[in-house]
């Protein structure tokens, strides 16, 4: 994958396919450990202790149209690559977490690529899921909550067209206050 | 137009958004609007899906067609990845392979607005993927 943004796409689909219903996104910079880290929560189905073993080989996969699931294997990979570390807890019936931190400063650290749009990309095509996404840097935190975005928009739902630019432009201009 | 940033200023829009909606006419029953599905499984992800997907919400949106863009899992055709499947209401839907934004704008303009084929069609005794 180029970025992160498509890991956060592919791992999210996981959850989806998992029948979760709320999907936690969290990254946090932490310039001063020299750390970058990011964790995707849901509350789906969950995995068995054999096939949390599983999920990071590239032969293993859930799907029957082919024999290779390479989405935990990539991110793990490219996680590692910048010294960083990847981990997976799940409990069946509970749900998931995975957790991948890179190296902040490493050079080889995947650029964050489009984080608005991928954020708002899955909000908006999955209306009946919740998706809150929360971001922190030293310079402050931003939370975007797909329920309180419904709520404020009303009788229009979230996945009409003309709402994904305004969305879009939302999560920038809160995310250019706390960069790093 | 000041930039949105916080839930009032998301709130402040609304209006616009509304009087879009019915300049579009736009009927909420699903099954009467064009509805496309973009594959997006970590080979879809990988070769481009997500910028095709941006693409369609956003051109729709310009061009004032009424759609439903969503997202599904893999559909099978790794191999012609990015893949989208169009729902014409009325007709069966129709998978197209090789999607880049080229070819997305083709499909809106020729398949969508006119009904006209377009090159890439991947053709097979085809079921939507909820009848499978």
């Amino acid at each position: 994958m180029k970025d992160l943004s498509l890991h956060i796409l592919d791992i999210a689909q996981n959850s989806i396919s998992a029948g979760a219903s709320l999907i936690e996104i969290t990254i946090e910079e932490n310039p001063v450990k020299d750390l970058y880290t990011l964790v995707i929560k849901d509350d789906g189905k969950g995995m068995d202790k054999e096939t949390i073993m599983k999920v990071a080989d590239p032969f293993y996969t859930t799907r029957n149209t082919r024999k290779v699931g390479l989405g935990i294997p990539l991110l793990k990979l490219n996680a590692e690559r910048t010294g960083g570390t990847f981990s997976i807890e799940s409990r069946v019936g509970k749900g998931t977490s995975l957790s991948a931190t890179f190296i902040r400063s490493h050079i080889d650290r995947l650029p964050e690529g489009d984080l608005p749009g991928t954020i708002v990309m899955l909000a908006t095509s999955n209306p009946t899921l919740q998706f809150i996404y929360n971001h922190s840097t030293p310079n402050g935190n931003y939370t975007f909550n797909s329920r309180e975005i419904q709520e404020v928009l009303g009788e229009i739902p979230i996945n009409d067209l003309s709402v994904y630019p305004f969305l879009k432009e939302m999560i920038v201009s809160n995310l250019s206050d706390i960069k790093v | 137009m000041a930039t949105i940033k916080s839930l009032d200023d998301l709130r402040k829009i609304k209006s616009d958004v509304q009087a879009k909606m019915t300049l579009r006419e736009r009927s909420n029953h699903p099954d009467q609007v064009v509805q496309i599905r973009v594959a997006m499984a970590t080979c879809g992800i990988a070769s481009g899906a997500k910028i095709v997907m941006d693409y369609l919400m956003t051109e729709l949106d310009k061009r004032n067609i009424a759609a439903i863009v969503s997202q599904t899992g893999c559909m099978g055709y790794c191999y012609a990845e990015p893949t989208i499947e169009v729902t014409i209401p009325g007709k069966d839907p129709l998978v197209f392979g090789y999607v880049d934004t080229k070819k997305a704008d083709q499909i809106i303009e020729k398949y969508i607005k006119n009904g006209e084929l377009v090159e890439g069609i991947i053709p097979v005794n085809y079921e939507s993927i909820d009848e499978k």
